[in-house]
């Protein structure tokens, strides 16, 4: 797995944007409508052009296209094939890095069974339901073993309780595959939730970063104004014994 | 499912053959200036099995045919591939787009006084027309397709290690398909109406050409003979193209 540097990136609303990612770790970037998350998850892709220096494992990436940067990627719209089914999805890329056939077919098995979608895999996007999209994408992405994962509010075209649930599974599939992962979102209770660290954005600025609870606890100024300061009330504690 | 299919061909076939119906009757009862200029249905049928058999129908059924084939065919595959340039390629599409949008205008036959100088009455000259009838309305049908692919998808693919041409191939084009079809709907149908009309105008052999033949000799008969058979040539090209698209679409749309 790779660590994340990004150093001095400047693109659209996004200025001088100095952010780093450890090995293995889980940051979510927290951050209202049009604060350059998405963009900044575009930069580390290599989707668009950009000022400044992209680094995994130390070294600069900045000239690597986005093909050959081994970077998995759930986007917002999850933007599965329409034209190609669940099993053809998950082994597109695996296509694409022309692995040999018994390669792809016993990885996308498995990654069926991972995901729970194996009764899935002759069926078209258009036949599923949101939380079975969010599956099958998160597969795709997972298939050509990338070193770092990108997620771009993949819970917003799912109900609260899918979400939940599929939250959990995320958090511990991350945890088990150990890839570095970036998680956006702007909702605070889910990052709180998921992040090893968070790193608030507003305005294309890094507000801070830090452990949820220091976020929680202690926001700056601009990011109590976006997550809401906490109501926090002294108090002790007695135990009292029940007779 | 089946049992839905063969309802509904009935019922499209009853329209036609209350239609044939009336004209039957009306020619029988002289109600529009007898048999000579209004015959009825099976005067016409039986012309077509006169036709068909004295060896007059085929030869020139087939060199119509043949012509739209050829001249359809190769039309049809140089615009998919023009079109797949120009729609994945920004550079080619803005240094030809100003050209193509000059002569795509022009109406396919009204090339026709240019090339019979150019290539004198022969099987080239209809073959290129419906080449040019063909080639525009589906390079600009596939650029269009090409460009309404939705980006992101083209970056998914990206981000998954495909190449440009593997984009191409695998995401790009299929996602056009329903754009690219309903140009070649819309063009193998119009290719016979161009076929016919170059025909009548220029071409000595053929559907067209027979039907000026029949308006020499004031044969009514064979003049509805060769328009039905331009309307089911038509509809037989539309509908398969038509069965095409479902076939390569319908699962995923």
């Amino acid at each position: 797995m790779s660590s994340i540097k990004l150093k001095d990136i400047s693109k659209y609303v996004c200025k001088n944007v100095n952010l780093e990612i450890f090995d293995k770790e889980l940051l979510v970037l927290l951050g209202p409508n049009g604060a350059g998350k998405s963009t900044l998850l575009n930069i580390i892709a290599g989707l668009i052009d950009y000022q400044g220096s992209v680094f995994f494992d130390h070294k600069p990436v900045d000239k690597l296209p986005a093909n050959k940067r081994r970077i998995g990627y759930l986007f917002q719209e999850l933007n599965l094939f329409p034209h190609i089914d669940v099993a053809g999805n998950i082994a597109y890329g695996l296509r694409a890095q022309k692995q040999s056939r018994n390669e792809i077919r016993a990885r996308v098995e498995n990654l069926l069974q991972i995901m729970k979608i194996k009764h899935l895999s002759s069926y078209y996007p258009k036949q599923l339901s949101g939380g079975e999209k969010q599956r099958v994408a998160l597969a795709r992405a997972l298939a050509n073993l990338p070193r770092i994962l990108l997620l771009d509010e993949p819970m917003n075209s799912v109900d609260y309780q899918t979400s939940k649930y599929l939250r959990t599974e995320f958090k511990i599939l991350q945890k088990k595959l150990e890839i570095t992962t970036i998680y956006v979102t702007h909702n605070f209770y889910e990052a709180e939730e998921m992040a090893d660290r968070i790193a608030v954005l507003d305005k294309g600025k890094l507000e801070q970063i830090g452990l949820p609870e220091e976020i929680f606890f202690h926001p700056t100024k601009a990011v109590s104004d976006f997550i809401g300061e906490s109501n926090i009330l002294n108090g002790d504690y007695y135990h009292r014994l029940s007779f | 499912m089946k049992r839905y299919k063969i309802f509904k061909l009935k019922w499209e076939i009853i329209p036609i053959i209350i239609f044939l119906g009336i004209w039957e009757i009306i020619a029988r009862i002289n109600l529009i200036s007898g048999h000579f200029f209004f015959p009825p249905f099976s005067t016409v049928v039986t012309e077509f099995w006169y036709l068909t058999v004295s060896g007059v129908l085929g030869p020139n059924f087939l060199s119509s045919l043949m012509r739209v084939l050829v001249g359809f065919s190769a039309g049809s595959i140089a615009g998919l591939l023009m079109g797949i340039i120009m729609g994945w390629n920004k550079v080619t599409n803005k240094a030809l787009s100003p050209i193509i949008s000059l002569i795509y205008p022009i109406p396919a036959l009204g090339w026709l006084p240019l090339l019979m100088l150019w290539f004198g009455i022969g099987e080239i000259l209809p073959i290129t027309i419906i080449f040019i009838c063909s080639f525009f309305p589906i390079l600009y049908n596939t650029v269009t397709g090409i460009n309404n692919v939705n980006k992101n998808y083209i970056f998914a693919a990206r981000i998954l290690g495909a190449s440009d041409l593997k984009i191409l191939s695998t995401v790009v084009v299929p996602l056009a398909l329903p754009n690219i079809f309903t140009g070649l709907k819309l063009e193998s149908g119009m290719a016979w109406r161009v076929i016919i009309a170059a025909e009548m105008v220029a071409i000595p052999t053929g559907i067209g050409a027979l039907l000026m033949k029949a308006e020499s000799l004031i044969r009514i008969d064979i003049i509805i003979v060769c328009l039905i058979i331009l309307g089911v040539m038509c509809l037989s090209f539309e509908n398969f193209f038509t069965f095409l698209e479902k076939k390569l679409t319908n699962r995923w749309r």
